[in-house]
């Protein structure tokens, strides 16, 4: 017979598992003592805008890790898709705006398409088909301009990542709408229920009738698209398409993940962890930016605060 | 006779949960004490406790009437206990010799002196009478070799208590009477021996003494003689048992479902057999011999090269698992760990996650109504939970064995595969998933089941196959059923 006590609130566990929620309070709070510029309108209004292109990086990551995979190629996607949309969006093309999105879109997916059937079909490990395609797609990135920008873009396509609906930036907006529909996908359908269970135990996903290669190949998709966002967004801030936009992203998108308590091995994990993770890197960024923090110590920092993320996750492990 | 181990007043909790409460244990020298338990009952917990892996919170240790501290696994070695696992400690891609002399390599300073490595184990091995190549990777081995291996490995740290966790739960009864005869041996040597079993029979035939632990409290100690089966059941679980098998005659219909020439090359070949409305077929045989890789291409996992699936006298086509769900196959598979849960999930997402479309429209999934049918699985199944939303690997192993079995429950399947069902389950669990194959064959519905254990394989069976070295041997009715019968078939082919 099982014993049937119920456990005590225990301080250990809280700690382990909200950890990073007071830790990111905490960081505020430092930030707002020592820059009373911190906790204004525009400066938060600005510090959401920055790290949209992030969160939406680390949300299509959360997807991936999920299912115990990594996607090193999503800096390289966003490079691609700004720069394959901003080609469509010059105002010499005549081309519409939404044209240049469903392109930048478009390219994310194909991509997406290509490392999930590479992962899920092909059997390549995940780590070195997307560290293929980071190094491919960059490759074809540079090779479509010949590393040369491409400026000249029509009014309307910039509108998405410089324009506001009302206060609220639009890249803010986008990246809300995005949030709430993964929420959905992850926590209330059974697609999000078969993520889970592929990620935790492939073999027995695949007994109990889950098709384990098309979820396993569907949540690269996902992270492509996410990239193809991200690339558009950059792209209509930047106001021109960049060769070597996007260079290093994934670094941040992974770490927001492993910040937020998802589990690099697949099965453990939470969207709002992601969420708290991108967060406390953009506020981060724009605390030390306004304490006027060398960046190369900003580096240094932002190397910890992983460090001690994931030893705060391993707490809640168990023995 | 001398203690080599007294455990006096043992007291352990994690957090608020108390799992252990006043334990005693006294092992003589040169004897086997059995530790007996329904899981959960806090045995594991104790052996963790003596292997160094954590400490009590109150209580004694006395080695050879010494009191000792064990503050951790190198300490317990030092100490002269070694603990044999039930998952196996060995590491897969490391041959024989080097797993034994694990952080002991005999050599100079960096170098490692491979040559004397491998002598000594073969001496070892030889003392042992155990015939295996030193130089193996162990993860080649079969599973009661890798037993051996750790057993030598045990010995050749001098170790004067061994503590064997499930040691037969892998094996089967040829390598069990090879177990048995070491076990003598290191008695003789003047060795304790703590085994942790379910097994009645073989605690019978091996046991000295006997100590009892429920709910993490002890119960108390016997010698060996002074008990017979049905008082070691009664305290172990606290209730009588009626019956172990409770297994009524149900009049056998129509064949539901039939195999025929099904091959695959290097694991089996030509098996025909069939098996009727509610009738279990149980399906005898050795490890190795292929029973679990057939059922695992039978439900779509691979892929046969030749022969025919008859689902009620229609040919079926299984690609896939998925295939399989949709004739209404269901399939408990042999490692609920690694291949029935998904241990980081919890409970409830557990039961249901085979029948996710059922429970959803078009996106969502209908909560409500998924809430209702995890409880009535937990309440039909019997499972012990606090909260459906606790991991599965918060649970006893008879309770997982029964999340898995509520999870194909829910499918209504027609056929049920089941491939070694009751095995590391404690004697309260095993009755109950008795019970509950009986009723589901009551309903028409037919079963197959893999099954090392003999008892089991005679007690629930209504007709028997076995399986040897891939082929199919015989086809027994139940009044044909003996044991010697059984087992000369399954050797019978190696």
């Amino acid at each position: 017979m099982e014993k049937t006590e119920k456990k005590a609130f225990h301080i250990k566990d809280f700690i382990a598992h909200y950890g990073v929620i007071i830790g990111l309070i905490l960081i505020i709070a430092y930030f707002s003592i020592m820059r009373t510029k911190f906790l204004t309108m525009d400066n938060m209004v600005n510090m959401f805008r920055q790290m949209t292109i992030n969160g939406m990086l680390a949300i299509g990551m959360t997807f991936v890790v999920l299912t115990g995979g990594i996607d090193l190629s999503v800096g390289s996607i966003v490079g691609a898709s700004g720069m394959f949309s901003a080609l469509i969006a010059r105002t010499e093309t005549g081309c519409p705006w939404y044209l240049a999105v469903l392109v930048g879109l478009g390219i994310g997916l194909l991509l997406g398409a290509v490392n999930g059937i590479a992962v899920a079909y092909l059997k390549i490990p995940a780590f070195i088909a997307t560290l293929a395609m980071l190094s491919i797609a960059r490759g074809i990135t540079y090779m479509a301009t010949d590393a040369k920008p491409v400026p000249g873009l029509s009014e309307t396509f910039l509108k998405i990542g410089s324009g506001n609906i009302g206060i609220i930036p639009i890249p803010v907006i986008v990246l809300a709408v995005v949030l709430v529909i993964c929420f959905v996908v992850l926590y209330k359908t059974r697609y999000g229920r078969y993520v889970f269970a592929t990620g935790g135990n492939p073999v027995s996903a695949r007994v109990s009738g889950i098709n384990v290669k098309l979820i396993t190949c569907s949540v690269y998709i996902i992270s492509g698209v996410m990239a193809g966002v991200a690339g558009l967004i950059l792209t209509s801030r930047v106001t021109s398409g960049l060769a070597a936009g996007g260079d290093g992203y994934e670094v941040d998108a992974i770490a927001a993940a492993v910040i937020g308590g998802n589990s690099l091995s697949g099965g453990r994990g939470r969207l709002w962890g992601t969420i708290v993770g991108f967060v406390i890197m953009g506020v981060m960024n724009n605390g030390l930016d306004m304490m006027a923090v060398s960046s190369y110590w900003q580096l240094v920092i932002k190397g910890l605060i992983i460090s001690g993320a994931v030893m705060l996750d391993s707490l809640t492990k168990d023995k | 006779m001398k203690f080599l181990l007294e455990m006096e007043k043992i007291e352990k909790s994690f957090g608020s949960v108390k799992v252990l409460d006043g334990i005693e244990l006294s092992v003589r020298e040169g004897t086997v004490h059995v530790l007996m338990g329904e899981n959960g009952a806090g045995k594991s917990t104790l052996m963790k406790i003596l292997a160094g892996v954590h400490k009590c919170d109150k209580g004694i240790i006395k080695i050879k009437g010494e009191k000792v501290e064990i503050h951790s696994p190198k300490n317990a070695q030092e100490l002269g206990i070694a603990m044999i696992h039930q998952e196996l400690s060995l590491i897969p891609e490391m041959t024989v010799a080097e797993n034994i002399f694990m952080g002991r390599e005999p050599g100079k300073g960096f170098f490692v002196d491979y040559k004397q490595m491998y002598r000594k184990t073969e001496e070892l091995l030889k003392e042992l009478g155990v015939k295996i190549n030193p130089s193996i990777k162990v993860g080649k081995l079969k599973v009661a070799d890798q037993q051996l291996v750790e057993i030598a490995k045990a010995i050749s740290l001098n170790a004067e208590i061994i503590v064997m966790d499930e040691p037969t739960s892998a094996i089967t009864d040829k390598e069990v009477e090879m177990l048995f005869q070491i076990i003598e041996d290191l008695k003789k040597k003047k060795k304790g021996i703590i085994y942790i079993s379910h097994k009645m029979d073989e605690i019978f035939k091996i046991a000295d003494d006997i100590t009892v632990l429920r709910d993490g409290e002890y119960v108390n100690s016997w010698s060996a003689e002074k008990l017979n089966q049905d008082m070691l059941i009664k305290n172990m679980v606290g209730r009588d048992l009626n019956e172990i098998y409770p297994k009524e005659y149900i009049k056998p219909g129509n064949v539901l479902f039939e195999v025929k020439n099904f091959s695959k090359q290097g694991q089996f070949q030509d098996i025909h057999f069939h098996v009727r409305k509610g009738e279990i077929l149980g399906i005898a045989g050795l490890m190795g011999a292929g029973r679990t890789e057939l059922m695992h291409t039978i439900f779509g996992l691979e892929k046969p090269d030749s022969g025919e699936l008859y689902l009620e006298g229609k040919l079926v086509n299984i690609k896939n698992p998925q295939d399989a769900i949709r004739h209404r196959i269901a399939y408990v598979t042999e490692d609920r760990k690694l291949e029935g849960l998904v241990l980081e999930m919890g409970v409830g997402e557990n039961i249901t996650l085979s029948s996710m479309k059922q429970l959803s429209n078009l996106f969502f999934i209908k909560e409500r109504e998924e809430k209702k049918s995890i409880n009535k699985q937990i309440e039909a199944l019997r499972i012990r939970v606090h909260t459906p939303r606790q991991r599965a690997n918060s649970l006893s192993g008879g309770n997982q064995q029964k999340v898995v079995l509520a999870k194909w429950m829910m499918k209504t399947p027609k056929l049920l595969i089941l491939d070694e069902p009751t095995r590391g389950i404690d004697v309260g669990a095993k009755s109950e998933i008795y019970k509950l194959m009986g009723e589901y064959v009551k309903k028409g519905n037919a079963i197959l089941m893999i099954s090392s254990e003999m008892q089991e394989v005679m007690g629930m069976s209504d007709r028997i196959v076995v399986m040897s070295n891939g082929l199919l041997c015989k086809e027994l009715a139940k009044e044909e059923f003996e044991q010697e019968d059984i087992m000369k078939m399954a050797v019978s082919n190696i």
